[in-house]
């Protein structure tokens, strides 16, 4: 093997299946397997071809449908399974590129890559390790799926392109994942490179998607984006190999890239060099409060101006949604039972905000979860050695976790209302209802985040686990109605407390009670950050 | 005299582990007090505990006359820290760590900064992610000397300084030691260093203080060692008590003596008559390397 300086690339595999043994099967295995309830659930609600091909006339032109799932090609109970784990391969892409910069970037930056290096390991070892572990990882799972799909009494022909979906959709972005982290120096900035590719793909392919329900001006979009293309094997219908090939392609150009990259940097260094900066700190730099703004701005603006984008684009599109109704007559009556909203526009603003909601909990929970990394990585030692209480501490940075999602919510609602307003000519009308519909997410938000501070002031080690609770509010959303799980299940997410704006009926209740319930957990967290040991 | 730290029974446990099992330390005002122990011997977790941001299990502590847990806050005005493992936050230059450090505290000598940085010769102009660790190490010193402060509490604070550095590192505390109101609690690994700058010390093991006391006095609780060229035979001097790790060869005697048991050897040693004889007091390495290896106490 030698040029290809793989050397020791066995013994990294083990390294990482070892560190790694609880969290491959957690999502391998987990999204792998979610489809299956898709199966039964589809066959429960929709028990006759007729009842199928009318709930696919229904949902072909729905927008808010098109927009989370992709486009529908037909009624087959394997092509409505398929169309409706349609954002699935966005998570398969998701953990396969953040498994790959834990296992490349994260390792050199806390330096126990040169720890590995230093030893008989060939330049490209690491990468290539984590590059076969994750593609692996993505075979392995899109076995699981197709083989489960078989089990449930659906095509073999199908049931492989259905897996296969999944697997590229993550190799694409374990690809990716592997480029960002040549890229800088930090792995939290691979991270957000890498997480911001994924998102355009997303977000290309839903503009693609919704264009393409509709005038079709723009479909083109859904041909720029890797996810558009692995939705565009339609399992169960065409059963198209070539969006396959072409993905598999893409990963293979993407890999070399990366190799080559990291052929070309120095050990440690990004493609991007360090700046100086300055000598002496700016004036306003002496409370905790201004060093949080220091470490939390950057994250502030990416957040904020991809909200912004996201707003701009579901605001563009619900035009198109509004046009959807002059069509259908039957399709209102539909609505009532399926979105709970009265209008088709109202239904489908209200989705986009439930999706931009829990996408801004991420960012809550992010920002919560950076006292745990100030602590582990000792900043929180030095600070605290300093005459900082514990609480001035965290403060600093839980009101980003607070506001934060508040700022971005808010900039998606106004470029959301501005765009719809500006084509249906009631631009303040709009923006009301924009801001309405994403603000009131807000206090579902800050019970994810007060959850996240729970974790960090009294399970300390356990605080990644805040994002196995977004994970399940995620997947409430996503399967919760369509598997029919219990009310009490639906009722862990706080989400599904937060009413449906716009046109549902909203009270002020719940998002009181959601908020006290926030404050009382953020209370219980902070007290026990209080008393605890720093750092634990 | 006052005791700017005074601990008494500390105790700290990590599930099952005893990481603090007793331990006294008392470091009085004015003076360099040098804390030694092995890796893992409970160091670090002592600092800890007199910075508050551990709570200890059992036993007192008081630093600067207050409660290290409940005035953490108003206590940290007066001191300053280095810890032992310098992490900077990556994207702030060192400068402005530096000076986010200094004012947290209230205010620092902007003269004294600038001076102490060309002294160690550090760019403040990097970005955290970029010094090294020698580097990343002084940043944490110009921010804690910069300050005026009663009490430095530095832990392995030349780790990664390479000996130059090292020197101005020596000068800088002796300077401080000469203002006479400056305490410094010294966690160290380098004995030369130790030995150089500190006035009193504590050597702790397994999490309890073993040896404490100025190197003088610790000398004179341990053994010194002899040779001695003899004429005649040293007749019962092996059996006298005291004496440790007898050898005769070809007239040469070596061993190890306590010091109490000084006398009754030096004179068996003069009864079997003396060619030449070499005494060597205990270094400081030799006391360190009994206590960590546990033979004797």
């Amino acid at each position: 093997m030698t040029g290809w300086e793989l050397t020791g690339v066995g013994q990294l595999i083990r390294l990482i299946v070892r560190r790694d043994r609880m969290l491959f099967p957690l999502w391998v295995v987990v999204l792998g397997l979610v489809p299956v309830g898709y199966v039964a659930s589809f066959n429960g609600l929709f028990p006759t071809a007729a009842d199928r091909q009318h709930y696919a006339d229904i949902s072909v032109h729905n927008a808010g449908f098109v927009a989370l799932y992709g486009q529908l090609s037909g009624s087959s109970i394997g092509e409505l399974v398929a169309w409706r784990a349609g954002f699935l391969p966005v998570l398969v892409a998701l953990f396969s590129l953040l498994t790959v910069i834990r296992h490349t970037r994260t390792d050199e930056e806390t330096g126990r890559t040169e720890l590995i290096r230093a030893t008989v390991v060939g330049r490209n070892a690491q990468l290539a390790a984590a590059l076969i572990v994750t593609v692996v990882a993505n075979l392995v799972l899109g076995l699981i799926l197709c083989v489960a799909m078989i089990g449930q009494g659906l095509s073999a022909g199908g049931s492989l392109v259905f897996g296969a979906e999944f697997a590229v959709a993550g190799w694409a972005f374990t690809a990716v994942g592997a480029v960002a982290a040549q890229l800088t120096s930090s792995a939290r900035s691979a991270r957000s490179i890498a997480i911001a590719v994924l998102g355009l793909a997303w977000v290309l392919r839903l503009a693609g998607d919704i264009s393409a329900i509709g005038t079709g001006s723009v479909a083109w979009l859904s041909w720029i984006s890797p996810i558009g293309w692995v939705q565009h094997a339609f399992p169960y219908a065409g059963n198209n190999w070539w969006p396959i090939l072409l993905t598999t392609l893409f990963t293979i150009a993407a890999g070399r890239l990366a190799t080559v990259l990291l052929g070309r940097r120095d050990f440690g260094a990004g493609l991007f060099p360090d700046r100086l900066g300055p000598a002496s700190a700016a004036p306003g730099l002496r409370t905790p409060l201004a060093l949080a703004w220091r470490l939390h701005r950057g994250l502030l603006l990416g957040w904020t101006s991809g909200f912004a984008a996201l707003g701009l684009i579901f605001g563009a599109v619900a035009d198109s949604v509004s046009d959807l109704t002059k069509d259908s007559s039957a399709m209102s009556e539909v609505f009532a039972r399926i979105g709970g909203g009265n209008a088709i526009v109202d239904s489908y603003l209200g989705s986009t905000a439930g999706i931009l909601g829990l996408v801004a909990a991420g960012y809550a929970i992010q920002s919560t979860l950076r006292l745990r990394e100030e602590e582990t990585t000792g900043h929180t030692e030095v600070l605290l050695s300093e005459p900082v209480g514990r609480l001035r501490w965290a403060g600093g940075h839980l009101l980003f976790a607070l506001l934060g999602p508040a700022v971005v919510l808010a900039v998606a609602g106004l470029t959301e209302g501005l765009t719809y307003g500006l084509i249906d000519g009631a631009v303040g009308h709009e923006i009301s209802r924009g801001l309405g519909s994403t603000i009131a997410q807000l206090p579902a938000i800050w019970v994810l985040a007060a959850v996240a501070t729970v974790l960090v002031g009294l399970l300390p080690r356990l605080s990644a686990v805040a994002w196995g609770v977004l994970t399940v509010c995620l997947l409430v959303l996503l399967v919760g109605t369509t598997l029919q799980f219990s009310q009490w299940v639906l009722d862990i997410s706080p989400f599904t407390h937060i009413p449906h704006l716009p046109g549902g009926p909203a009270s002020a209740t719940p998002f009181i009670a959601l908020t006290v319930v926030a404050a009382g957990l953020a209370a219980i967290g902070l007290t026990g950050l209080r008393r605890r040991d720093i750092p634990a | 005299m006052t005791e700017a730290i005074d601990a008494e029974g500390l105790i700290k446990r990590f599930g099952s582990t005893h990481a603090l099992d007793g331990l006294d330390l008392r470091v009085t005002t004015g003076e360099v007090h040098g804390f030694l122990g092995p890796n893992g011997a409970g160091k670090t977790t002592t600092i800890r505990v007199l910075l508050g941001l551990m709570r200890a299990d059992g036993g007192t502590a008081r630093l600067l006359g207050g409660d290290p847990w409940t005035d953490a806050t108003t206590l940290h005005k007066r001191l300053a820290y280095v810890p032992g493992d310098v992490t900077l936050w990556p994207s702030l230059s060192g400068g402005e760590v530096i000076d986010l450090l200094g004012r947290l505290r209230g205010g620092f000598d902007r003269k004294r900064r600038d001076e102490l940085l060309s002294r160690f010769d550090l760019d403040p102009r990097k970005k955290g992610r970029a010094y090294s660790k020698g580097n990343r190490q002084k940043v944490a010193l110009v921010a804690a000397l910069a300050s005026d402060v009663e009490l430095l509490i530095l832990d392995e604070p030349t780790s990664g300084l390479d000996p130059l550095m090292e020197q101005v590192f020596r000068e800088v505390i002796r300077e401080e030691k000469k203002r006479g109101d400056r305490t410094v609690l010294l966690s160290s690994h380098i004995l030369s260093e130790v030995e150089a700058l500190c006035d009193r010390i504590t050597i702790i093991r397994e999490g309890r203080a073993v040896e404490t006391g100025t190197l003088r006095e610790m000398r004179h609780l341990t053994r010194t060692s002899i040779q001695a060229e003899l004429i005649g035979s040293p007749d019962g001097l092996p059996d006298l008590p005291g004496v440790h790790g007898f050898q005769l060869q070809n007239g040469r005697a070596v061993f190890d003596v306590d010091t109490d048991a000084l006398e009754p050897a030096l004179q068996a040693l003069v009864k079997a008559g003396v060619r030449s004889l070499i005494s060597q007091p205990p270094t400081l390495e030799e006391l360190f390397l009994r206590q960590y290896q546990g033979v004797a106490k």
